[in-house]
């Protein structure tokens, strides 16, 4: 069965190597830090994005072209979503917010074709990108607000003796959000491609029992041809809910009291 | 017990989260529906929060599968 394995497609390998951290010098000491498959598809990721970004607005006309329309569709709807979300004064994040959703979309799709490495199905990518989330709201917050940021935990119009429960909870679902916006991601991405390897693997698997076999294959391949068209629609949503959740933190950073 | 047989055991218990999770998400739809068909000109502004909706709510439905997965594959 090792043809079919679910997990080797999430194998991370080096490409070349850069430089050891640490160690003395010997073999297998220290760290090394190396050029690997998911740096090459996250170098992509981001040339593909600002390839498409710079590209779109050549020959820009009042009557916008396809690409010109679609880049242009692009920012209003990342636009829309964080002025909705988190105001005018929430605007000056987006560059930030449209690069995130960018990274996310175009890296989940790249890991929809074949052979390809899906950079978001490690959950240290997208940790790394959650943390860069909360840190950005948590200096923001505490530079323009100061120490008046910690109101986010106590809400308006609560009487006092109920402060005392709600304060906890509240700091608790704050530390959690890291977590959950960095695991749903990360889940989404990585059930999805373990579910789709293990339906095509039965594929292979039945294709090689004979005429009948074959003939029993068109199940799973069905379903693979579905579960493909989920996973498209999931690359696109969860990048469109990372969006939004970051949206709407930076939103608790500018306002903090909800 | 040998370990992996609890493995398989706690993997195969670790996927009944996704009842919950099918029930908040079948929820979600449901409410939608029903407002949007009392109201139909509004419904297409909420759909923005309704995928939004969708995908927090199976996002905990994958937390229970990613358990189920941890145990198989990486203990």
């Amino acid at each position: 069965m090792a043809g079919t394995d679910p997990i080797h497609q999430f194998v991370i390998y080096d490409i070349f190597k850069l430089f050891t951290i640490g160690g003395d010098g010997t073999e297998g000491s220290g760290t090394d830090i190396a050029f690997t498959n998911s740096a090459l598809f996250m170098v992509l990721t981001v040339a593909t994005v600002c390839l498409f970004m710079l590209l779109a607005p050549r020959k820009a006309a009042i009557v916008p072209g396809r690409l010109q329309l679609s880049a242009e569709l692009l920012y209003e709807f990342i636009a829309n979503m964080l002025r909705s979300s988190a105001g005018t004064e929430g605007m000056r994040f987006f560059p930030f917010v449209f690069s995130l959703f960018a990274f996310v979309l175009v890296a989940n799709l790249f890991g929809m074709v074949p052979y390809f490495f899906t950079v978001t199905s490690h959950i240290i990518v997208t940790f790394a990108l959650a943390m860069l989330v909360i840190t950005v709201v948590l200096v923001y917050g505490f530079m323009r607000h100061g120490v008046k940021f910690l109101k986010l935990f106590a809400p308006a119009g609560i009487p006092t003796p109920i402060l005392f429960i709600v304060v906890p909870i509240e700091i608790v679902s704050f530390l959690s959000r890291p977590v959950s916006l960095s695991v749903r991601l990360f889940g989404n991405i990585l059930a999805g491609h373990i579910t789709l390897k293990v339906f095509t693997g039965f594929v292979v698997t039945m294709g090689a029992a004979g005429f009948l076999g074959w003939l029993g294959a068109l199940l799973p391949l069905t379903m693979g041809v579905a579960l493909t068209a989920l996973e498209f629609l999931v690359a696109a949503v969860q990048a469109y809910v990372f969006a939004v959740l970051t949206s709407m933190y930076l939103n608790d950073a500018v306002h903090p009291s909800h | 017990m040998d370990p992996e047989a609890a493995k398989y055991i706690g993997a195969g218990i670790a996927t009944l989260g996704m009842a919950g999770a099918a029930l908040g998400v079948s929820s979600i739809f449901s409410n939608f529906l029903t407002g949007a068909l009392r109201n139909p000109s509004a419904a297409p502004s909420q759909v923005g929060n309704l995928i939004f909706g969708f995908a927090v709510t199976e996002a905990l439905g994958i937390f229970s599968f990613l358990v189920a997965l941890i145990l198989l594959f990486v203990v």
